[in-house]
């Protein structure tokens, strides 16, 4: 067993941090809007890829269009929020594939693997971050189409919450579905946690465009520094976030 | 290629805390000094402001931690268990590259009593024989508070510690006051104080080396005052405020001429000389895959206590224990601590939880050892009981009870549970026990190709009988405070301990333990291995059980003391000091 120490995390920040300016400089330039007529945070939003037309770096086709239900069905749109769909949260998740968490290159993945030991022992399956989600999203859609005639995409907004509750409670058999080692609930407890990164992480990761689940939940995203706050109790902050790429987004209760 | 590279005095395995602290005091002496660490460099420019407001990175990604691929560890709760890996980071997250854990940590520095130096004593004084479990290994600390409290003195003096004076009634007797006032209160921090008081308990701010005003150190290093910013625990500081080896050390001790480091060295091994009492120096791998043999008079394992163990066995310093016959020191005494308590939701109250130091928070020691009469209740042990508001970070916030945590309605549970909720937690002392040891595992390498360390813990039913017990005393003072909601977070009789990818601690102790008997410690009274009178191991590996403080004060305590023993005695007459 001989294999040289992971490489560092930053280079593959960086990348991300090249793709997401990129995408930010080329969707502003040909809209031909003048970045002074919009706040930043704006600006950022507009520059943002558009879901629709993005073109993942991992996932296929079929499988960004099964994510983006997944995804859509976790974190809906309503009156309190924007939603996965509307804050990119499939973006994320498609670039941290390509990261050394997509790859798995920090996890201990040497065997003998015990799938079976216990749910005391943590994660113990033999795949990265990546091969579990080719596999989770796979399996899911064989065993939706097998129970509903239909990938699942194409189920009805019921049927979906149907399906990811019964994956969450580990009441899917993936075995069935070619899958013997991964449970439905270790791929779904993955599903929640990265659209909850997606949804609540820096914008600079692809997903929270514009910032708005910050703003929705009140949080002051890299900000940073309160030590005037800290004695003003049970008064809520007046400013909106800002973000590691050096935008802010106010409040829409306060006039800018 | 193996290359061998020119002698050195010392060489220092580790720059974390203890490693930063030994490596500066043995060159101040006029040693010339090497440290070794594994990781990468981590100078302060790579956390200026805001760089380090990214809790993805940090706080998920495990940024600045040391990766379970790199250097893992393999879990099992009993003996008759099959130990697996802990393939993903979850429970306590070391350090790795400079500076160490003392990097990301939160910074909360409370000291132990004097009680829990002794609890062998305390128990033969206040209980009756039988009384306790018989499994429990609990020792003294072979050093007296009036030796090891200036240590602690010394040290609060590099860290800037920023705390209350004569506030808590149960603290051992202190050289000097606090360097520094303690933080300011955020409004749970208000509300526990409150609420404690009136219930008759000592409630006092956590003593904190996130520093409350502009502050220079002994070694003349500058740290400002902290900006309450809100990335802390499991982050760099932005602000040059709390004290890492890097704010409080290492620019000092960079600037000796007799003292040098090297990053991407990982050492796998002490060599011994062939009658195997004294080490020549150690092996490390370079990151270009070099064995380097670096020739040492004196080796100061500074790698972590966990990493330290491993050490330890891989290069056969001492002998490993054995839980069935008792035999062997290596890995005797392995300890952690107990988490316990509630979290509490008020829908018209606004915690801000951004605003934030690592240590902000409130306790109280009215149930340490000894602080409370527990000789009849069948356990011995105690607990800091605190409201702390450690970050305020959304990915990982805490939501509602009773709230969807997906699907419908998620966006309003996100929105009701942000910043209204506050939490009050019990941190609770750990026993040794015959059975919770580390040792070597038989199938489980890490990329060096060296044996990972495997850990046999469980919950000792000691401490669970006393998490019971506080559970209710805490529960009065959450239920005076009216909360709205409240989720139950408490240990029980049949919790059993879990790897599972939530956060508890990094306070993990003892495995080689000092004291004064080499039948029953790995290291003696000055930290200095029985068996290998040239390897010296000062780090929380040397505590015979964990207390309910958090454990860098002592550690940091002890290296002093174990660097005072080396210049004072050991290098005008190197050999055994006891
Ligand atoms: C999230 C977190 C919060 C914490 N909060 C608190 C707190 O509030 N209060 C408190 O008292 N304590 C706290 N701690 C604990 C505290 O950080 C440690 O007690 C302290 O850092 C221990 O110092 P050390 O020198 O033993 O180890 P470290 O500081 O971890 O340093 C060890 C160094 O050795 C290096 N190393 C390891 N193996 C090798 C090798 N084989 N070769 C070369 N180098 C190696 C590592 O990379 C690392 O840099 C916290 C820890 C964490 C992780």
């Amino acid at each position: 067993m001989t294999q040289t120490p992971s490489t560092p995390p930053q280079q593959g920040l960086r990348r991300r941090e090249l793709l997401i300016g990129s995408a930010i400089a080329m969707t502003a330039a040909t809209l031909g809007i003048p970045f002074g007529r919009l706040t930043a945070a704006e600006a950022a939003a507009a520059g943002a890829p558009d879901l629709a037309s993005y073109t993942p770096t991992f996932f296929d086709a079929e499988e960004m269009r099964a994510l983006s239900a997944i995804c859509d069905t976790l974190i809906p749109a309503d009156e309190d929020g924007p939603g996965a769909l509307a804050t990119n949260v499939p973006v994320f998740i498609d670039l941290q594939m390509d990261t050394s968490y997509g790859r798995g290159e920090d996890w201990y993945m040497e065997g003998p693997h015990d799938p079976n030991a216990g749910d005391a022992f943590g994660y113990q399956l033999p795949y990265d971050l990546r091969t579990l989600y080719r596999k989770g999203l796979a399996a899911t859609d064989a065993w939706s189409r097998d129970q509903h005639g239909a990938g699942f995409a194409d189920l009805s907004g019921e049927q979906r919450v149907e399906a990811l509750n019964a994956l969450s409670k580990g009441e899917v058999d993936f075995a069935a579905y070619g899958e013997p080692m991964l449970d439905g609930e270790t791929f779904f407890d993955f599903l929640l946690q990265n659209t909850r990164e997606g949804y609540l992480a820096d914008p600079i990761y692809g997903g929270n465009k514009g910032m708005a689940a910050w703003v929705m939940i009140g949080f002051p995203g890299a900000r940073a520094s309160f030590l005037e706050w800290v004695t003003r109790h049970n008064i809520p902050y007046p400013l909106g976030p800002v973000d590691l790429g050096g935008n802010f987004a106010p409040l829409p209760n306060v006039k800018a | 290629m193996n290359i061998t590279n020119e002698p050195v005095d010392a060489v220092v395995v580790g720059l974390g805390w203890t490693g930063a602290i030994m490596a500066i005091e043995l060159a101040k002496a006029g040693l010339r000094v090497r440290a070794l660490e594994r990781g990468p460099d981590r100078p302060n420019a790579e956390f200026a402001y805001p760089k380090p407001a990214d809790e993805l990175a940090y706080a998920h990604r495990h940024k600045i931690m040391q990766s379970p691929r790199q250097a893992g560890f393999t879990v099992r709760r009993t003996r008759d268990e099959t130990a697996q890996p802990m393939r993903v980071l979850g429970k306590f997250r070391l350090g790795d590259g400079v500076g160490g854990s003392g990097l990301h940590w939160t910074a909360v520095q409370i000291r132990p009593t004097p009680t829990d130096l002794k609890l062998k004593t305390f128990v033969d004084e206040h209980y009756a024989p039988g009384a306790l479990d018989e499994e429990l290994q609990i020792q003294n600390y072979p050093v007296s508070w009036d030796e090891i409290e200036p240590h602690m003195d010394f040290f609060d003096r590099v860290t800037g510690t920023s705390g209350e004076d004569g506030k808590d009634p149960f603290e051992g007797p202190r050289t000097s006051p606090y360097p520094l006032p303690a933080l300011k209160d955020t409004l749970n921090c208000a509300m526990f104080r409150g609420q404690a008081e009136k219930m008759g308990y000592h409630p006092f701010s956590n003593p904190s080396a996130a520093v409350s005003q502009a502050y220079t150190n002994p070694y003349g290093q500058q740290i400002a005052p902290c900006n309450y910013c809100g990335y802390c625990s499991f982050y760099a500081c932005l602000n040059y405020s709390k004290a890492s080896p890097q704010t409080t050390i290492l620019d000092t001790l960079n600037r000796m001429p007799n003292y040098d480091y090297l990053t991407g060295a990982n050492v796998t091994k002490v060599e011994l000389h062939p009658d195997g009492k004294t080490a020549r120096g150690v092996t490390y791998v370079d990151n270009d895959g070099n064995e380097v043999f670096q020739p040492a008079d004196i080796v100061i394992l500074a790698s972590f206590s966990l990493n330290n163990v491993r050490l330890m066995l891989n290069s056969k310093i001492g002998q490993q224990y054995d839980p069935l016959t008792g035999e062997g020191t290596v890995g005797r005494n392995y300890a952690y601590q107990l988490g316990s308590g509630y979290t509490m939701f008020f829908k018209d109250k606004e915690f801000n939880p951004f605003v934030a130091a690592g240590p902000t928070g409130v306790m109280f020691n009215d149930f340490g050892p000894g602080n409370f009469d527990s000789s009849q209740l069948g356990f011995v042990g105690g607990a800091k009981v605190h409201s702390s508001q450690a970050t305020g970070n959304p990915i990982s916030m805490a939501m509602m009870p009773g709230s969807p945590k997906w699907g419908p309605g998620f966006n309003k549970a996100l929105k009701d549970s942000y910043g209204h909720s506050m939490a009050v937690k019990m941190t609770i002392s750990n026993v040794s026990t015959r059975g919770n040891y580390l040792d070597l595992d038989p199938t489980y390498k890490d990329p060096y190709g060296m044996p990972m360390l495997r850990m046999t813990y469980d919950y000792p039913q000691n401490d669970l009988r006393l998490a019971e017990f506080l559970n209710g005393k805490v529960k009065e003072i959450v239920d005076a405070l009216g909360p709205d909601m409240v989720v139950d977070g408490t240990l029980t009789t049949k919790s059993r301990m879990n790897y599972t990818a939530g956060y508890s601690s990094t306070h993990n102790v003892g495995g080689a333990v000092m004291g004064d008997d080499p039948r029953t410690s790995a290291v003696n009274r000055y930290l200095q291995s029985w068996d290998v009178h040239n390897v010296f191991v000062p780090s929380g590996s040397a505590f015979p059980q964990n207390f309910q403080a958090n454990p860098t004060a002592l550690i940091g305590a002890l290296s002093y003391w174990c660097a005072q023993a080396i210049k004072d005695r050991y290098l005008q007459n190197p050999g055994p000091l006891v």
